[in-house]
């Protein structure tokens, strides 16, 4: 999981900005939200699964990590498919559910949709390393670097909480309180990491400082984060994939504009 | 005695709260975006079964399982008490748990952070960020779950009837105050009582002077 | 390669610090002048605000909402707050001060928060790693270092700032003797090297005495002593000693050994082997016993499995391969092996007492942590009550009885998860380096404890320890693991 590991991926997408990452993954977004239909959503997804060979994940990673899309991906078309704006035959109807032509195709579209919103976010992001994701937003987008740092400080405090985890099951197996009540014990163990972490961070909150972090010194970057050709490349892929799904739910007199009239 | 004049004056003005943030808020309010982002992710998957659960029952009240994703805004508002609190946790959960891979795709699962940590901040905001009571823990958590819940609403539920959106945000609403803003508020107290939050006004304010 | 930094003066004027939550003054009338490339050890009782002093020069207090300042700090002139970025702070915790993933880029921290042009920097990040003798690859994940060596990064990230003023509050405190050692051989690697000023707060004075050329000793009232180290401690040295601190020529009481002989083995290990996870033994054949009455020691370096077997010997672990097996008279119904019995089975056979005291805590008040365990074996209420006053007579926690167990000092805590453990009465007690970390009071009143519990009680004691005095001290009988065990 990138959030634990320290080292970039390899592949052709590891060392492009994360900040271009982002925003590729916004472009192609963006459009998607404003439409509700098949085409745009469909040609979205054909092109991006293209773009997905050349991301530099692996095969059996994809599926690992993007499981919860395609699970959740069908249970919103459900959704859809029962209490969504109905049309056309309706096929069956029982107290407030009524499946209709209408809301089948919504369906349908709502669906591909998903799949093609989050997706490519998930791609993307799993090839980011938190650190260069860091000094992209502070020195591209010109976020405050306190902010960016001791968030990134507070997110590195990950990996400690699991090594303290296991320690605090074997503590309550000791004290006697490890036979009943899991939910309970779950939420006991939880508090107390919380605790534990909201110590850890005060205490690193003071190295940081110590180390002159918020002085009034302007800081420079040992890491200099680039914006150049890849990156301008990326958000080129990006914008050009929306504007494909644009133009051809446009041509084939699809396209529906959630927020006007219906 | 000297002393106690000086020391109410410094507390009062310790309360009266500063709107620049220090370090340690920073990196704490970081630590508990962080937890709670865990907190999404567990629940991005743990909701599925509920929701599979409810939806056939009534449609729309899935939203009383909307808690969970806004708790991190209430809390972090609570325990940091400065300007722009609950949108930072708020958005640094949702970061966490789209770099995990949220099924929502990671730019809408940030923006949707950001858009519910909004509806907790305003309520904040309204009282000056000044009142850190119970009844505005609760209002905060129902701010932010009307926030969220128009959100989805135009992202995800588009094609839904007018049944499905009023039970919808009904469900969410009543989610909010109960899950974010009064388990919000208990958490706070809880942790503060332990000592953790001793830099902070919320920490000083529960723990007798020794 | 000799770095160009200058010395700093401190001087200290009536200088004193009033946390807000607090009403007594942490520390008050702080008066001294440190000249510049001095080498000086704090020393003081524990809670005599030497830490306070340190955070102080540092300038990482706190504004007028944490607390309150009397008197005048300055650095070079400059008040203290003003002068970040010339001095060097080191804490105690180790992973609490790692602040980025990669060696190389936590140790260039500081120097961007200074504004060093970015080609100057990773010249600065070499230097510093080679003045501490840190030899990892910049780009090594700082998660994956030792104590020791966390602790070398610290001070490395904070000489790459070439601060004129290095603060040590206690780094060695955390660490094992291995650690310790690498941590005082990089400080003085580094000082012979360039000269700054540093200020070195331990209770361990062996270790750092020979880098010394000065000792102030502060307490009530501000500075207590002050002046050349040998003459210091000749005046002040017995004080220290009661004190807490580890003053040579004053070690701490040891019990007396015990009376009677060892009795029966209450649980034995029979071609033992231990893993921390599922599949990654650390250690096999091992045949050890645990007899009433007696200490066993588990001793050995870093890593090779220590603690594993200690869990493992308690019944939390599993075995990889091999027996834990109970005497007839431990297990009773719940069987010969421990780590099949539930958790109510174990409390009155073997109690465990962890290495980091806060992964035990489970009650909102000390009271209430006492009686998780009798509450959890069914006793009635008066019973619970009765032996949760008894305990806290016992371990002086009186006072404390309705605190928040966090918010306990070290000791205190310490003193509590034992207690905690003693609630159930077991025969066997597993701890798992008991007094790492330790004031030299708090060591000697733990061992007292633990010497009264083996003869009294005629408890079987398991010690996973670093601590070879332990050792001593309890006449325990040694079982060291690592190559050839």
């Amino acid at each position: 999981m990138t959030l634990l590991e320290s080292r970039a991926r390899t592949g052709g997408m590891a060392r492009i900005n994360p900040v271009a990452k982002l925003g590729a993954s916004g472009l192609i977004a963006l459009p998607l939200i404003f439409t509700l239909d098949m085409v745009s959503a469909a040609v979205a997804l054909a092109l991006e699964c293209v773009l997905f060979v050349f991301a530099g994940v692996g095969w059996r990673e994809f599926w690992v990590r993007t499981w919860p899309v395609w699970l959740a991906a069908p249970l919103t078309g459900v959704t859809i498919a029962l209490y969504g704006q109905s049309g056309g035959t309706v096929y069956a109807e029982w107290l407030l559910v009524r499946i209709s032509e209408g809301s089948l195709l919504l369906a349908g579209a709502t669906m591909l949709r998903v799949l093609a919103i989050a997706l490519p976010s998930v791609v993307l992001f799993i090839t980011v390393d938190p650190t260069d994701l860091a000094d992209g937003l502070a020195q591209t987008w010109r976020l405050p670097a306190r902010f960016v740092l001791g968030a990134l400080a507070g997110l590195r405090m990950v990996g400690l909480f699991i090594d303290d985890w296991h320690a605090l099951q074997l503590a309550r197996r000791a004290r006697g309180v490890a036979d009943r009540g899991r939910v309970r014990r779950f939420l006991g163990m939880a508090f107390a990491l919380l605790v534990l972490s909201i110590r850890r961070g005060a205490k690193l909150s003071t190295a940081m400082e110590a180390r002159g972090l918020g002085s009034p010194v302007r800081r420079t970057w040992a890491r200099p984060a680039r914006f150049g050709t890849a990156e301008w490349m990326l958000l080129l892929i990006g914008a050009a994939i929306s504007a494909a799904a644009i133009a051809a739910a446009v041509w084939a007199g699809t396209w529906n504009f959630i927020l006007g009239p219906s | 005695m000297n002393t106690s004049t000086s020391v109410s004056a410094t507390r009062t003005a310790a309360l009266a709260g500063g709107f620049r943030w220090r370090v340690v808020d920073i990196v704490v309010a970081s630590v508990l975006g962080v937890a709670c982002g865990f907190l999404f992710l567990a629940w991005n998957v743990g909701y599925l079964g509920p929701k599979a659960l409810l939806e056939p029952l009534l449609p729309g009240v899935q939203g009383l399982l909307d808690g969970p994703w806004l708790i991190a805004g209430v809390l972090g508002g609570l325990v940091i008490r400065k300007a722009g609190a609950a949108i930072f946790v708020e958005t640094v959960a949702a970061v966490v748990s789209a770099l995990a891979g949220a099924q929502w795709g990671g730019f809408l699962t940030i923006e949707a952070g950001l858009v519910q940590g909004l509806g907790a901040e305003l309520i904040f905001l309204v009282f000056a960020y000044r009142l850190w009571t119970l009844p505005v823990a609760i209002l905060a958590g129902a701010g932010a779950a009307i926030a969220g819940g128009i959100n989805n609403m135009l992202l995800w539920f588009v094609g839904s009837d007018a049944a499905f959106t009023t039970v919808y945000m009904i469900c969410t609403t009543v989610s909010g105050a109960v899950l974010a803003g009064l388990l919000g508020w208990v958490l706070a107290r809880g942790l503060a009582a332990t000592g953790a939050l001793d830099r902070f006004g919320a920490g000083r304010e529960v723990r007798t002077r020794v | 390669m000799t770095v160009d930094t200058r010395p700093a003066t401190v001087e200290a004027r009536g200088w004193g610090w009033r946390h807000s939550s607090r009403i007594a003054w942490a520390l008050r009338d702080v008066s001294l002048r440190i000249e510049a490339g001095e080498r000086v050890l704090l020393l003081g009782a524990s809670g005599a605000g030497k830490s306070t002093l340190l955070h102080g020069l540092a300038g990482v207090l706190g504004g007028a909402e944490e607390g309150e300042a009397e008197g005048r700090l300055l650095i070079d002139g400059t008040p203290a707050t003003a002068a970040r970025g010339r001095v060097g702070l080191v804490l105690q915790d180790p992973d609490s001060q790692v602040i980025l993933a990669r060696v190389g880029d936590d140790v260039a921290f500081g120097c961007e928060n200074l504004g060093v042009p970015q080609e100057e920097i990773w010249q600065r990040v070499d230097d510093a790693l080679d003045a501490v003798g840190l030899d990892v690859p910049l780009d090594r994940a700082t998660k994956a270092l030792s104590g020791g060596q966390k602790q070398r990064l610290a001070l490395a990230g904070s000489l790459a700032m070439r601060p004129g003023l290095l603060l040590l509050d206690e780094p060695t405190a955390n660490l094992d003797p291995e650690g310790v050692v690498e941590v005082r051989d990089s400080v003085e690697r580094m000082l012979q090297r360039q000269r700054s000023t540093l200020i070195v707060v331990e209770h361990r004075l062996d270790v750092w005495l020979p880098l010394i050329d000065r000792v102030v000793v502060i307490g009530e009232g501000g500075v207590i002593a002050d002046g050349s180290p040998d003459r210091v401690l000749e005046v002040e040295g017995e004080r220290l000693a009661e004190a807490g601190v580890w003053v040579p020529g004053h070690p701490p009481q040891h019990p007396a050994a015990p009376a009677s002989a060892p009795g029966e083995s209450l649980v034995s290990a029979r071609g033992l082997a231990v893993a921390r996870a599922r599949g990654t033994m650390v250690a096999d054949g091992i045949d050890v016993d645990v007899r009433a009455g007696s200490v066993l020691a588990i001793t050995g370096p870093n890593g090779v499995g220590k603690s594993t077997l200690g869990l493992t010997l308690a019944g939390l672990l599993p075995p990889a391969a091999g027996q834990v097996t109970a005497s007839e008279g431990l297990g009773g119904g719940a069987g010969a092996h421990p780590i099949r019995w539930s958790s109510r089975q174990l409390l009155t056979r073997i109690g465990t007492v962890f290495q980091e005291p806060e992964h035990q805590l489970l009650a909102k008040t000390v009271r209430e942590e006492l009686e998780i365990g009798p509450r959890s074996l069914g006793l009635p209420d008066a019973e619970i009550t009765a032996r949760a006053d008894e305990l806290l007579q016992r371990l002086r926690l009186d006072r404390l009885a309705r605190a928040n167990p966090y918010t306990l000092s070290g000791g205190e805590k310490r003193r509590l998860t034992v207690a905690a453990a003693l609630a159930t009465r077991p025969q066997v007690l597993v701890l798992d380096e008991p007094t790492f970390g330790q004031d030299a009071r708090t060591w000697q009143e733990l061992v007292a404890m633990l010497a009264a519990l083996r003869d009294e009680e005629g408890a079987a004691l398991v010690a996973v320890t670093h601590d070879l005095d332990v050792v001593a001290a309890l006449h325990a009988e040694r079982f060291t693991m690592g190559s050839g065990s």
